[in-house]
């Protein structure tokens, strides 16, 4: 069913990865991206490694988590993996069948292909398994703060992730919820062409977007009476302040980015 | 004859996690035909879970569900024409509405069957007559009616399906005692027309009291009890103990009966109170001081 | 007591952006004053006009003719919405779709963190009202792990948080099964009795109607009773005349006076329908 659906989800703990300031998960997240990619060498690539795996350690998550989020998109990776074999046909050659050639470049060059993307997965879940849906918008949110002189909308920005991500539950579980009614009326979502099967979405889309309406609206009174105006004279309960260990981490995190770069370049 | 029989029907939910739960649990039922009855149990008592398996829309861990002899899974082919024959009415029914009229929407279901236009024209008609819409509303976008007669015309698209039986989740929920009352008159009229067996799942007790010959009351995940409306209600302490409560002139009629007054032990609608209580009164006067 | 909310004569209708009118009369002409710390419950069928008048209070909506006061403040007056509408919190029939954060925390601190207030103090209002309505253990779940009872309690701790003197609560419990409900109602009465909050509590379900200390019945946009619960639910025939139900306790003494009885409907709970019908067998 659709609620089993865990990409995004968060996971509360009490770890030190927990506690890290969000703002600054985001920065080490974007700059951990970097180390995973920055250079060829697998000494760099195995900088950023560790790192993830330092930082899955400290976020003391059970394993299995991570290889729920991997498995959805294992079609895509193998799919680059076979691409990067199939393409790459430099370096010496394993094995060759017609004009396809196994190279030693093609293999090295999908593994690796192969590794960053799995750690980029691993990594940008630690990111929201360990941080609440609330502190990542905040943060998003302060992130862009200096944008809003340009007159861009990052308040309201970040109120809308913030309704998106609420109610995506709820519009699951109404879409299994209006599926199942339809069932019962005969519908069939399984057989026929694909014009069929387009046409058999009809009866479930069209109640779940007056649906959607409907709660949009309410929602909207709903947050006018409790005096939402806009960021206009609001605080925040949760104040975003950075401690000792944020910038340890940030030091830490620098360190490694910068060994990455070196390594790369001295290999 | 039974029309629906389970055999130990069991299911779970996110089965091989940790948050597995056993909605329904070894639950054998039988369902006579032509049955008008009615189902309780407190939210999470597995009645809604238990009727999605009665029309094939869940799928049993184990037992079985037999319609009319046959194990509605033997043949997945045959699925979707049980679902034609036990129709299934969900809580809030409106919000599945889709159409842009209520007409066409009556007609989904029977459309889906692959009827004739004329099949189709009488059914519809026939279904929106039981849930009172007259011909000028059927014309009208489903969006434009009000709540209550949204409500109907989702019932009256699951009744054009001429199910042998219906299943009701909660029909009335969220209404006001105007528009509960229609529904409830409604269904107990095409109970009496059609003869066709009705399930009709509910939390309100005065509902039941009101057109049921039999109750089935769940409470975690398995049959609590399943018997005669007055039967049941015979056993109000032990409803309130899983969480039901009884209808307000049981209680009253239990205090009364405990202070002497002659009542049956049974009494559930306020109508049987009154004429009970109007017998030992007359009783009383007629008798002197006799008790 | 002092009055705490004003409605004078108010008439209302729909109309569009133009100002072109959309509707009959959903208000004809009501009058209503709500006194500072009382309980009432608005009693009527759907159309009645009991949700508009609620909308009417806080401004949501404002008088096509008449006044709506609040602690002295005009509706109308764009000024002071926000003024009222921190007096004068919400609650809503879905609890669903007023819940705005994916924390429960998070969201009771939405409303004061519209209104401007320090961080900490913040903190101290959401941890109060998560406890004064007994979902402070669960303050750290998501709303979509909750049930329907205690999604609606959440939805009022949102509304405590900011503190208003009055709460308006719009059918909280129509999407709610038995036990939900009951949570609710709880709720309800006991910020009524021990915080002294003004409750007004529109509902088509009599038997929450009977815990107010006044029932306000609305027909066709009037109202066409005022008065304490034991009198407004010994009027079976009124009631029913309007589609509204009546507890059985009632109703018994009714349909036994109808019988030739010499009974008194004077009785709208269990206890004292038994009383009076043992007084028949004196």
């Amino acid at each position: 069913m659709l609620k089993d659906i865990t990409i995004g989800q968060y996971f509360p703990g009490s770890s030190l990865l927990h506690k890290l300031d969000a703002r600054f998960k985001i920065v080490f997240t974007l700059l951990y991206i970097v180390m995973l990619f920055v250079g060829d060498s697998f000494f760099s690539l195995a900088i950023g490694i560790a790192y993830c795996i330092f930082a899955l350690v400290l976020s003391r998550l059970p394993v299995r988590l991570f290889w729920k989020s991997l498995k959805p998109l294992l079609p895509i990776l193998i799919f680059t993996v076979i691409l990067n074999v199939i393409f790459i046909t430099d370096g010496k050659v394993y094995f060759q069948l017609g004009i396809f050639k196994i190279t030693e470049d093609g293999i090295s060059t999908a593994v690796r292909m192969a590794v960053r993307i799995i750690f980029l997965i691993i990594g940008s879940s630690l990111l929201t398994y360990t941080t609440s849906p609330i502190q990542l918008t905040d943060a998003i949110e302060r992130l862009l703060s200096p944008l809003k002189k340009l007159h861009f909308p990052v308040h309201s920005f970040a109120m809308m992730m913030t309704i998106a991500l609420r109610f995506i539950p709820t519009l699951m579980e109404e879409t299994d919820k209006i599926i199942a009614a339809q069932k019962a009326r005969g519908a069939n979502f399984e057989s026929g062409k694909l014009i069929d099967k387009a046409k058999a979405l009809v009866p479930v889309l069209v109640p779940l977007f007056v649906s959607a309406f409907r709660r949009a609206e309410e929602l909207a009174t709903a947050m006018e009476c409790r005096c939402y105006r806009g960021d206009i004279g609001r605080t925040k309960m949760k104040q975003m302040k950075s401690s000792c260990r944020d910038w340890i981490a940030l030091c830490i995190t620098g360190i490694m980015l910068a060994g990455a770069i070196a390594v790369n370049t001295a290999f | 004859m039974a029309i629906i029989r389970t055999e130990k029907l069991t299911y779970k939910y996110s089965e091989g996690t940790p948050f597995e739960t056993t909605a329904v649990d070894h639950v054998d039922l039988e369902i006579e035909e032509g049955a008008f009855i009615g189902v309780i149990g407190s939210t999470g008592s597995g009645k809604s879970t238990l009727m999605q398996h009665l029309n094939g829309l869940l799928r049993p861990a184990s037992g079985k569900v037999i319609f009319d002899g046959m194990d509605i899974w033997a043949d997945k082919s045959r699925l979707r024409d049980i679902r034609f024959q036990i129709g299934l009415v969900f809580q809030y029914p409106e919000y599945q509405l889709f159409e842009d009229t209520v007409y066409k929407d009556i007609a989904y279901g029977p459309a889906n069957m692959g009827l004739s236009e004329s099949e189709i024209n009488e059914r519809v008609l026939e279904a929106a007559r039981f849930v009172c819409l007259d011909e000028q509303q059927l014309s009208q976008s489903p969006f434009a009616l009000s709540g209550g007669q949204k409500r109907r015309a989702a019932i009256a698209g699951v009744m054009a399906l001429r199910p042998r039986v219906l299943i009701l989740d909660e029909p009335t929920a969220g209404l006001d005692p105007m528009g509960r009352e229609d529904i409830l008159r409604e269904i107990k009229a095409y109970h009496r027309e059609t003869g066709c067996t009705i399930l009709f799942v509910t939390h309100s007790m005065e509902d039941i009291a009101k057109c049921t010959q039999k109750i089935l009351v769940m409470d975690h995940g398995s049959v609590f009890c399943y018997d005669d409306t007055a039967a049941v209600f015979r056993r109000a302490e032990e409803l309130e103990k899983i969480g039901l409560s009884v209808p307000q002139i049981t209680k009253i009629c239990s205090r009364l009966r405990e202070r002497g007054i002659q009542l049956d032990d049974n009494i559930y609608t306020v109508k049987e109170a009154c004429r009970q209580l109007a017998e030992c009164y007359n009783k009383r006067k007629a008798g002197g001081t006799d008790a | 007591m002092s009055k705490q909310i004003e409605v004078q004569n108010v008439r209302f209708h729909y109309t569009d952006e133009e100002g072109n009118r959309l509707s009959g009369d959903v208000l004809k002409g009501v009058s209503l004053e709500i006194e500072k710390g009382s309980f009432t419950a608005v009693l009527g069928h759907n159309g009645s006009g009991k949700s508009t008048l609620a909308r009417l209070i806080n401004g949501i909506l404002v008088p096509t003719e008449g006044t709506v006061s609040v602690m002295g403040m005009d509706t109308r007056d764009d000024d002071l919405i926000f003024d009222i509408r921190r007096h004068v919190g919400m609650v809503f029939q879905n609890p669903d779709n007023q819940i705005v954060a994916t924390i429960v925390e998070e969201d009771v601190a939405f409303g004061p963190e519209n209104l401007g207030i320090d961080p900490q103090e913040i903190r101290k209002r959401v941890d109060d009202a998560l406890r004064s309505v007994d979902m402070y253990d669960y303050r750290l779940h998501a709303p979509s792990q909750l049930s329907g009872g205690q999604k609606q309690r959440v939805a009022i701790a949102g509304i405590i948080a900011m503190r208003p003197d009055c709460i308006i609560l719009d059918e909280p419990t129509a999407m709610l099964d038995p036990r939900g409900r009951r949570e609710v109602m709880e709720t309800i009465s006991m910020l009524n009795r021990e915080y002294g909050i003004t409750v007004i509590l529109i509902t088509h379900y009599m038997d929450e109607a009977v815990k107010a200390d006044r029932v306000v019945v609305m027909d066709d946009g009037n109202i066409i009773l005022d008065n304490t619960p034991d009198k407004v639910f010994t009027k079976p025939e009124l009631l029913q005349a309007v589609g509204l139900d009546v507890p059985q306790a009632s109703e018994l003494l009714w349909e036994l006076k109808n019988a030739g009885l010499p009974a008194e409907v004077n009785a709208i709970d269990e206890a004292s329908c038994v009383e009076a019908v043992m007084k028949l067998f004196d």
